[in-house]
């Protein structure tokens, strides 16, 4: 079946080259993360100023996407609603986990002092 | 509080303008985006570099406590396993993608549209604002039913910056390194994690 070989090699493909770019961002950001390290004794301050604009740009670039997608503008107030349970659930799992450590840490030094 | 109204806004400016018709998608081709995009994260990163010197203070921590940012992110990824569960219509990396954000709306959505499409990437936007407000506001809350390190945890990747004067008030100034480190740390987990949920 000549067809499903070709499907199946486009989605290769498409996963193959998404990967690539999320990796050179990845590379990016940690070569960043160097030229900020051994710049350290100078504060870059208009990193943050550049970062705030970069922000500004892409999230108006996403906005206009939404705004371009007809589906996404009539289903906006579902999609608020997925993004506030998802949230409450990450909030829960969380602060849950953070309990937990919370008790363990302080149930070993209460340990040692006995 | 002024800094993320003003980038929400600037969300709803492009919606606006896209309504419009003035802008169309095609006009602006992905790959401006992506240039964008691999700017910002070189910005991020000499901001994180530069930035090592606040982590100066952290052997006064409990060394039980340098746990938190790994309790956090497991904690939650498992409530956004839990939430998966009932939206049948997302995947279980949708949700783990969304969540990964810890807050940190701007980079995770950016990343989330990029890969994932604009539908997931402003469920991200809206999912880690949120987080952010719930923060801020319900900090006091989150300190008696869940104890001291609440407020930081659920914090996430903000612990170190807009939500760090809220959580010096209610979890107590001894708390204040740790939360900048746990802040730190989760910030720096954000795009690896929302790549890795991305590309499963």
């Amino acid at each position: 079946m000549p067809g499903q070989i070709d499907s199946g090699r486009g989605v290769s493909c498409f996963i193959s080259s998404t990967v690539v770019e999320m990796f050179t961002v990845i590379c990016i950001m940690l070569a960043g993360i160097a030229v900020g390290f051994l710049l350290r004794p100078r504060r870059i301050r208009f990193a943050g100023n550049v970062i705030t604009v970069l922000i500004w740009v892409l999230l108006f670039f996403l906005g206009v996407e939404v705004g371009t997608n007809e589906r996404i503008v009539k289903g906006i107030h579902t999609l608020g609603f997925e993004a506030i349970v998802i949230t409450l659930g990450a909030v829960a799992g969380s602060c849950s986990a953070a309990w937990a450590l919370w008790k363990i840490v302080n149930r070993k030094e209460t340990d040692r002092k006995s | 509080m002024k800094g993320s109204l003003i980038i929400v806004g600037f969300f709803i400016l492009g919606i606006f303008a896209g309504l419009s018709g003035y802008i169309s998608i095609d006009a602006l081709s992905f790959d401006i985006s992506f240039v964008a995009l691999c700017l910002l994260m070189f910005f991020v990163g000499v901001s994180i570099g530069n930035d090592v010197d606040a982590l100066k203070n952290l052997r006064q921590i409990k060394p039980g406590l340098m746990f938190l940012p790994l309790a956090t992110i497991v904690g939650t990824l498992a409530g956004c396993a839990v939430i998966s569960l009932v939206f049948s219509h997302r995947s279980l990396t949708d949700c783990l993608a969304v969540g990964s954000g810890f807050g940190y709306y701007s980079l995770s959505s950016i990343f989330i549209t990029q890969y994932r499409g604009p539908e997931l990437g402003t469920i991200a936007l809206l999912s880690n604002i949120t987080r952010e407000i719930i923060t801020l506001l319900c900090a006091p809350l989150l300190l008696r039913l869940f104890g001291r390190l609440a407020p930081i945890s659920c914090g996430g990747a903000t612990s170190m910056d807009t939500t760090l004067p809220i959580i010096s008030r209610t979890s107590g100034n001894e708390l204040v390194v740790l939360s900048i480190f746990h802040g730190f740390v989760v910030d720096f987990s954000v795009p690896f994690l929302v790549t890795l949920f991305c590309t499963l």
